[in-house]
């Protein structure tokens, strides 16, 4: 069977989300492809999470445009997945979350429990595979949010703050998890407000500044010398948060 | 106040003694209410989930005119379902008026727009909070419907109980259309108007405990289902 084409990379062009007059995303265009692990921080209001929502089709453009290399079919499964801020489970099992996820992606019935059970391995809730998922900690929660993303195998994983409101200890499994989802191939466009967490993380930054990516660099780069002024003084913490 | 206390004492007697036709009317009036609950919810939990999911024109209206048919008298829809189904009406073939099926069909058109109403509700508030994460994941609109009503079950318990309460506390369209005939369709809200105007108050009055208490028990019961569902999944 031929593996089908690849989805990325992923192409923005001129692309504005406009409520009322407000332009949140105001005029992006961009090339997201395989391989790095591109981090996107900014400021608040920068557009961040906004960003990523139309990226992964939350939210349709006010104008401009947004092509993947190959169509996802609207009516087939999906092959890139999303983890949000807080996640949203469903009041089933651990289990059930994450073979729920995979109902929905086409896997046989028969390979859906394994699947599940496997992925619930890698972030180490295998022993919470039969508890409700809504009455885990907030860390074991987002954990079990990022095995359904990784069950799906999804060629992009986007992540929108994942560690937001989470402890050290738990932030430390995810990250892990993210470093492992990315090992495994996958392409990860992370949000963080966590400057560790993105170098940590990333492998490019993309800095957003009300609404338009006002720098893009290598991670190491982007820390060590900034090359906008906008990216310089938040970094330096005189841009509100 | 003396004919209250004797008419509870022979109440008491009548329900302790499992009175033949007491008991008759009382497993009718269940049959009756219970199937017709179970009807309007085949039909009022999917069309609720449906609205609360869907964007289409007319959808407000829709909803507006759906919550007011919440207050439908049950004389209104007894005389209409009197209407449809008797001989000269367009569903007077079948032969079900004045039969338990013609009571049903009564009650099931008087609760389904409250199942419809109240499930519409409470799997929009679920979707307000799920709709981002299903979509990512691709699930279909109606997909999500069926998702949704299944996570919120424990909520949908509280709406078949209205239901089932409407079903069994309304005299007015069983009236009509059953008729309220002896050892046929006579049910318990009949069987106390009934036993009231002729002024046999006991036999009235011990109906109105079993009703009462049947509905409490079935409360309490599910109240105690949803509780502890509720702290097991959340």
């Amino acid at each position: 069977m031929l593996a089908p084409s690849s989805l990325l990379p992923l192409e923005l062009h001129e692309v504005v989300l406009a409520v009322g007059k407000r332009r949140i995303i105001d005029g992006i265009s961009m090339l997201l492809e395989t391989g790095p692990r591109t981090v996107i921080i900014g400021p608040n209001g920068a557009g961040k999470s906004v960003l990523l929502r139309l990226c992964h089709g939350l939210l349709r453009p006010t104008s401009g445009t947004i092509r993947w290399t190959s169509l996802e079919p609207s009516d087939g499964p999906r092959r890139q997945a999303m983890v949000f801020q807080r996640p949203v489970l469903l009041r089933r099992t651990a289990l059930a979350n994450v073979a729920y996820a995979l109902a929905i992606g086409g896997v046989p019935r028969a390979q859906r429990t394994s699947r599940a059970l496997d992925a619930l391995r890698k972030v180490g809730l295998e022993h919470v595979a039969d508890r409700a998922a809504r009455v885990l900690s907030g860390g074991e929660q987002q954990r079990l949010a990022l095995a359904r993303a990784w069950a799906l195998s999804p060629e992009v994983l986007f992540l929108d703050e994942p560690t937001a409101s989470l402890d050290p200890g738990a932030t430390h499994e995810i990250e892990k998890g993210i470093a492992a989802i990315h090992a495994s191939g996958t392409k990860i466009v992370l949000v963080t407000h966590n400057l560790g967490q993105a170098r940590r993380l990333g492998d490019e930054i993309l800095f957003l500044h009300q609404g338009r990516i006002a720098e893009r660099a290598p991670v190491e780069q982007f820390f060590r010398q900034p090359a906008s002024n906008e990216a310089a003084q938040f970094l330096e913490g005189e841009l509100p948060w | 106040m003396n004919s209250l206390s004797e008419a509870t004492f022979q109440a008491a007697q009548l329900v302790a003694g499992g009175d033949h036709k007491l008991v008759e009317i009382v497993l009718l009036s269940l049959r009756v209410s219970l199937t017709a609950v179970f009807v309007a919810c085949l039909i009022g939990l999917p069309f609720g989930a449906a609205i609360a999911v869907s964007r289409f024109p007319g959808r407000r209206s829709l909803i507006v005119v759906l919550n007011a048919l919440m207050g439908l008298p049950p004389v209104v829809v007894g005389l209409v379902v009197y209407l449809l189904l008797s001989r000269a009406g367009p569903l007077g073939s079948a032969g079900l008026l004045f039969t338990p099926s013609a009571m049903i069909i009564a009650q099931a058109i008087l609760i389904v727009p409250i199942v419809a109403a109240l499930s519409r509700q409470v799997v929009e508030d679920a979707w307000q909070e799920y709709r981002e994460q299903l979509r990512s994941l691709g699930e279909s609109r109606l997909g999500a419907a069926a998702t949704l009503l299944w996570d919120v079950r424990f909520s949908l318990v509280t709406i078949v109980l209205a239901g089932f309460g409407r079903a069994a506390a309304e005299v007015g369209a069983v009236m009509i259309v059953g008729g309220n005939i002896d050892g046929v369709t006579r049910v318990m809200t009949t069987a106390i108007a009934l036993e009231t105007s002729k002024g046999d108050l006991p036999l009235a009055l011990g109906l109105g405990f079993i009703l009462l208490t049947i509905v409490l028990a079935l409360n309490a019961a599910a109240y105690v289902v949803k509780e502890t569902a509720q702290k097991r999944y959340g």
